[in-house]
């Protein structure tokens, strides 16, 4: 049984990095001052989410209820084990993500750091937000919140480029939002709550199937625009013109993950998966992943530039995340779940490397990389341990994540998403293997080791050996699976 | 002197106005002084009346001591004390910031410009608090016609623009005149709450159907509703900037009130919904002009224009709210008063900055110096353009949100779809000003923007134009989370129990 108890602790986690702001601002002048607010930021997140992990795993649930947004719909905080889980990816990653920034920024001069770093700390205080919203109005509150606070990051460069995927991330995240805001009106209208509920708060309320899927689409679009399921993905790949460590947080984490964190805040406490199943929604919604899936793997085949190419295989994996929650079996649940977080540490290691690859030798296109697994080891071998995670291969945490999906699949009685799954596997080694190849076994020309700076490579060896150690043991230290697996039973209903 | 309040707010107006031309012989200052000290009295009687209404009730004046019927009475109920509250405050900032502007842009008509601002919020006063339709109509002719003389005070194009407004509003005027008469000729009563009691007897009656129709075609037009808007972009634009800081906010709001005086409160709410469609003319209309205004407004390269073409569009949130003609839809479209009011006043505000710095607001010679130059200015701007947006904590989501919930209730889903897509295109055209401002494409130098270097210098407006700027801005976060305060401890009381959904 959960048992709820008042507490401040997450709104402290919501608000420290919006305190940092101000911190943020004042400081322009001094960079390593400014920098100090970022970590320190990030670390007292850290820890304030940490400290609510104890609670979660034994099911005393942090809530906090401030002045009401809406007569009757507070902005509420809940600590559940589902917040905790994606607060704690997004936290302990900013973390790494705020020193490889610093290296990152420094090593190519960036203009404007401060609106960076400040931008960074918006970011962040939104996403948390987003991962303990109680209820669907704080949760588009904090949503949009997010929308916004990207925008700077995204057009950083001002270059025209930037700009354009400026506009375009802004037509398709403002349109998400309001569209989300129609959904959560019906929903008001329907069930005359907005409460997240385990199982689902519209199960009780009397709608016509016609309505159910009307406003299922709905959320479908408002959610799947974030989580960048076809065909609302295009935003992704374009907004790879922000710097590296945005798109290593923000475009696989952050961002993105919050858009699949909507949809199983949708699928489980939304709509809950009887009602997905009377309606045969949970089909539709395993389909749209499916093809996602695979038409992203293989747009990923052609990509030159290597973070185009990691923002496709984005777009594929958040779809694994959406397929698991489409299955409704607990196995399947739990692996979207577990990939929330394997792709997390996965993919930023990826764009981890491809950002000190640019840092440092200024390359940014897969063909111009010969030999330098041979000049970058480290940079190199991360990003080998990313990829093969990716692919699948145990011990990386990829396959972990995988296999419970498959397990979900068989579950479920719907053997075919098992193809989906190794068809992707195979697709998904056809787009890394050639750039292993390149970076180890094509020659060189005459460079000798020469590696990014350390606040950069740091950050990428320790999110690959983090890759890895979660792979053999899923459940070590933070317990991911065991709050995946409590996420499980107070959806479905079953031990 | 409690029992005075309802007559003291007009009247402190009143007599500032008139002192205003004695205290400017003293010396231009002088001016300003007196009108401030008017409004910000008028502003602690309004507060206090507010206040006093809240806890414990209605309170009615009767003028001069004639007994309602006959004679004039002032009435503060909730809801003309969230309206006179809600004028004073913002005409108070506005006031506050007109100091430097006015001595900026209109350095020789100062004395004039501040005796006929207090005559406009005189007018815009006495309309809100008025209990009798026909001294409503007084009132209205007052602020009116300050109002012109505000209008023509601007650029060289302002006289034509004041004109035209003066020929539409006098038209409107009229039309709201003929309607009382109409009204008056089949009840024998002016006074509004008589006219509760007495009309549910002659709704049939067709006199009182043309004159219910005439006032709201007449009040539309002074409301501004699409396609009655025609007056107000050139009005605007070319008002001098403190004027138009002071029409924007709260000239068409003032309309909006009557609106919502009339159909909910003096007629019973399905006389315009049920037996005239009234109501659902207005839905229509005012769904047109929510695309019309903003397509419009997309369309501008001069800041204060495009600002009045997002008016046009925001008077169509109003009247939506007033046309569902349920509890929820008022609540919205009352809170979009306030909302809209703060919004605009803060939008036109930097406007006025821009101006006094710049010389000028044309959008396409805006630069990404002004975020290094006026930085708390621009900062002031993408809050209210973001609370235009309707980005969530900001105050104007909330307002939109209520409009969804009334229009879902209704299943007006069209009103849905609108409402929503009128927020995507503002932000269509606040974010492309936010780009300019923001951010310098590179190779995109556009050699003109040199030449408008500001000749007074490039730092950020003085303070006491800065200050009530941030105040507005600032009051968007303020007004957005405590929005469930507004809205229980006000608004839901202003909802009438004979709507759909009220108490």
């Amino acid at each position: 049984m959960t048992e709820v108890y008042q507490s401040a602790v997450p709104l402290y986690a919501v608000l420290v990095s919006l305190a940092a702001l101000p911190l943020i601002l004042i400081s322009s002048r001094w960079a390593n001052i400014r920098e100090f607010w970022t970590i320190l930021a990030a670390a007292t997140k850290l820890l304030l989410v940490v400290s609510l992990l104890p609670g979660a795993l034994e099911q005393r649930t942090a809530e906090i209820n401030l002045v009401e947004l809406s007569p009757g719909i507070g902005l509420s905080l809940r600590a559940d084990p589902l917040g905790v889980f994606f607060a704690l990816i997004a936290s302990s990653l900013w973390m790494l993500t705020s020193f490889y920034s610093i290296g990152y920024v420094r090593g190519l001069q960036e203009h404007k750091q401060t609106r960076y770093f400040a931008s960074f700390a918006v970011c962040l205080s939104a996403t948390i937000g987003i991962a303990f919203s109680a209820n669907l109005l704080t949760f588009l509150m904090f949503y949009e919140i997010l929308t916004v606070a990207t925008y700077p990051l995204v057009v950083h460069k001002e270059s025209k480029e930037a700009i354009q995927a400026g506009r375009k991330y802004l037509v398709y995240t403002l349109g998400a939002g309001v569209i989300l805001i129609a959904a959560l009106g019906w929903t008001h209208h329907l069930a005359g709550s907005l409460d997240f509920e385990p199982g689902g708060l519209l199960s009780g309320a009397q709608a016509s199937s016609g309505t159910l899927k009307g406003l299922f689409a709905l959320f479908l679009a408002g959610v799947g625009v974030k989580a960048a399921v076809m065909p609302l993905h295009s935003w992704l790949p374009t907004a790879m013109a922000a710097p590296t460590p945005v798109s290593a947080l923000l475009h696989a984490v952050a961002v993105v993950k919050s858009g699949v964190f909507g949809v199983m805040r949708v699928v489980g406490f939304v709509f809950g998966p009887d009602l997905l199943r009377q309606e045969g929604l949970n089909t539709l919604l395993a389909v749209v992943a499916a093809v996602t899936i695979l038409l992203a793997s293989i747009l990923a085949l052609k990509q030159d530039n290597l973070k185009r190419m990691l923002a496709y295989s984005t777009v594929g994996h958040l779809s694994y995340i959406v397929l698991g929650a489409s299955l409704l079996t607990p196995a399947g649940l739990s692996g979207g779940l577990m990939h929330i977080a394997t792709h997390a540490t996965m993919k930023i290691t990826l764009f981890f490397c491809a950002g000190a690859i640019y840092v440092h030798m200024h390359k940014e296109n897969i063909s111009e990389i010969d030999g330098i697994g041979r000049v970058m080891p480290w940079t190199m071998g991360a990003f080998a341990v990313g990829a093969l995670g990716l692919v699948g291969v145990p011990p990386i945490n990829g396959f972990v994540s995988k296999w419970f999906l498959g397990i979900g699949a068989v579950e479920a009685q719907e053997h075919w998403i098992l193809a989906v799954l190794l068809l992707s596997g195979l697709l998904n080694a056809g787009y890394f293997f050639p750039v292993i190849y390149r970076a180890f076994f094509r020659a060189a020309a005459g460079k000798r080791y020469s590696e990014a700076p350390a606040l950069m490579v740091v950050p990428l060896v320790v999110t690959a050996i983090a890759s890895v150690f979660f792979g053999i043991l899923p459940n070590g230290m933070v317990h991911l699976h065991d709050l995946a697996l409590l996420v499980t039973t107070s959806v479905l209903g079953t031990p | 002197m409690n029992d005075h309040i309802p007559v003291l707010i007009p009247v402190t107006l009143l007599v500032a106005a008139l002192i205003i031309p004695l205290a400017g012989i003293r010396g231009k200052g002088w001016a300003h002084t007196v009108a401030f000290a008017g409004v910000l009295l008028s502003l602690a009687l309004a507060v206090e009346g507010m206040w006093l209404v809240l806890a414990t009730g209605t309170m009615r004046y009767a003028l001069g001591g004639w007994t309602p019927p006959i004679g004039i009475e002032l009435v503060l109920d909730p809801l003309s004390a969230f309206m006179t509250v809600l004028i004073l405050a913002v005409g108070t900032l506005v006031l506050l910031h007109a100091r430097t502007s006015v001595a900026g842009e209109l350095p020789h008509k100062s004395v004039p410009f501040f005796s006929l601002c207090l005559l406009l919020l005189t007018g815009f006063v006495g309309i809100v608090l008025t209990g009798d339709l026909f001294n409503l109509f007084v009132f209205l002719e007052i602020g009116s016609l300050a109002g012109y003389g505000l209008a023509a005070i601007g650029d060289r194009r302002a006289p034509v623009a004041a004109f035209r407004y003066l020929l539409l509003g006098t038209v409107g005027a009229t039309f709201y005149l003929l309607g009382v008469g109409l009204v008056f000729m089949m009840t024998g009563s002016l006074n509004m709450a008589d006219l509760t009691t007495l009309l549910p007897f002659s709704t049939s009656e067709p006199p009182v159907m043309v004159g219910f129709v005439l006032m709201a075609m007449g009040i539309g037009l002074k409301m501004a509703l699409f396609p009655l808007h025609l007056w107000l972009p050139d009005t605007y634009t070319f008002a001098s900037s403190p004027s138009s800081a002071l029409l924007a906010p709260l000239g068409t709001k003032v309309a909006a009130y009557v609106l919502i005086r009339l159909m909910v409160f003096v007629f019973e709410p399905g006389f315009s919904r049920d037996q005239l469609f009234v109501s659902d003319a207005m839905v229509w209309m005012a769904l047109a002009g929510i695309v019309f205004g903003s397509v419009l407004a997309v369309a501008q390269t001069e800041l204060k224009r495009m600002l009045a073409y997002s008016s046009v569009a925001q008077i169509g949130y109003i009247a939506l709210g007033v046309g569902l003609g349920s509890a929820l839809g008022l609540v919205g479209a009352l809170l979009h008063i306030l909302n809209h009011a703060v919004m605009k006043g803060a939008l036109f505000l930097v406007a006025g900055n821009l101006r006094l710095k710049l010389g000028h607001t044309e959008l396409f010679k805006l630069d990404d110096r002004l975020r290094t130059t006026m930085p708390w200015s621009m900062a002031a701007f993408v809050v209210a353009a973001l609370s235009m947006v309707g980005i969530p904590p900001l105050a104007g989501f909330f307002s939109k949100w209520y409009l969804v919930l009334a229009s879902i209730e209704q299943d007006a889903w069209a009103a849905v779809a609108v409402i929503l897509v009128g927020s995507l295109l503002s932000a269509a055209y606040f974010f492309r000003i936010l780009e300019r401002v923001y951010l310098r494409p590179q190779g995109d130098s556009t050699g003109d923007t040199v030449a408008v270097e500001p000749a007074g210098g490039s730092a950020e407006v003085r303070w006491p134009m800065l200050a009530p700027t941030l105040i507005l801005s600032v009051s968007l976060l303020v007004l957005g989370i405590l929005n469930t305060v507004i809205v229980d401890g006000v608004l839901v009381r202003i909802v009438p129990n004979t709507l759909e959904g009220g108490q």
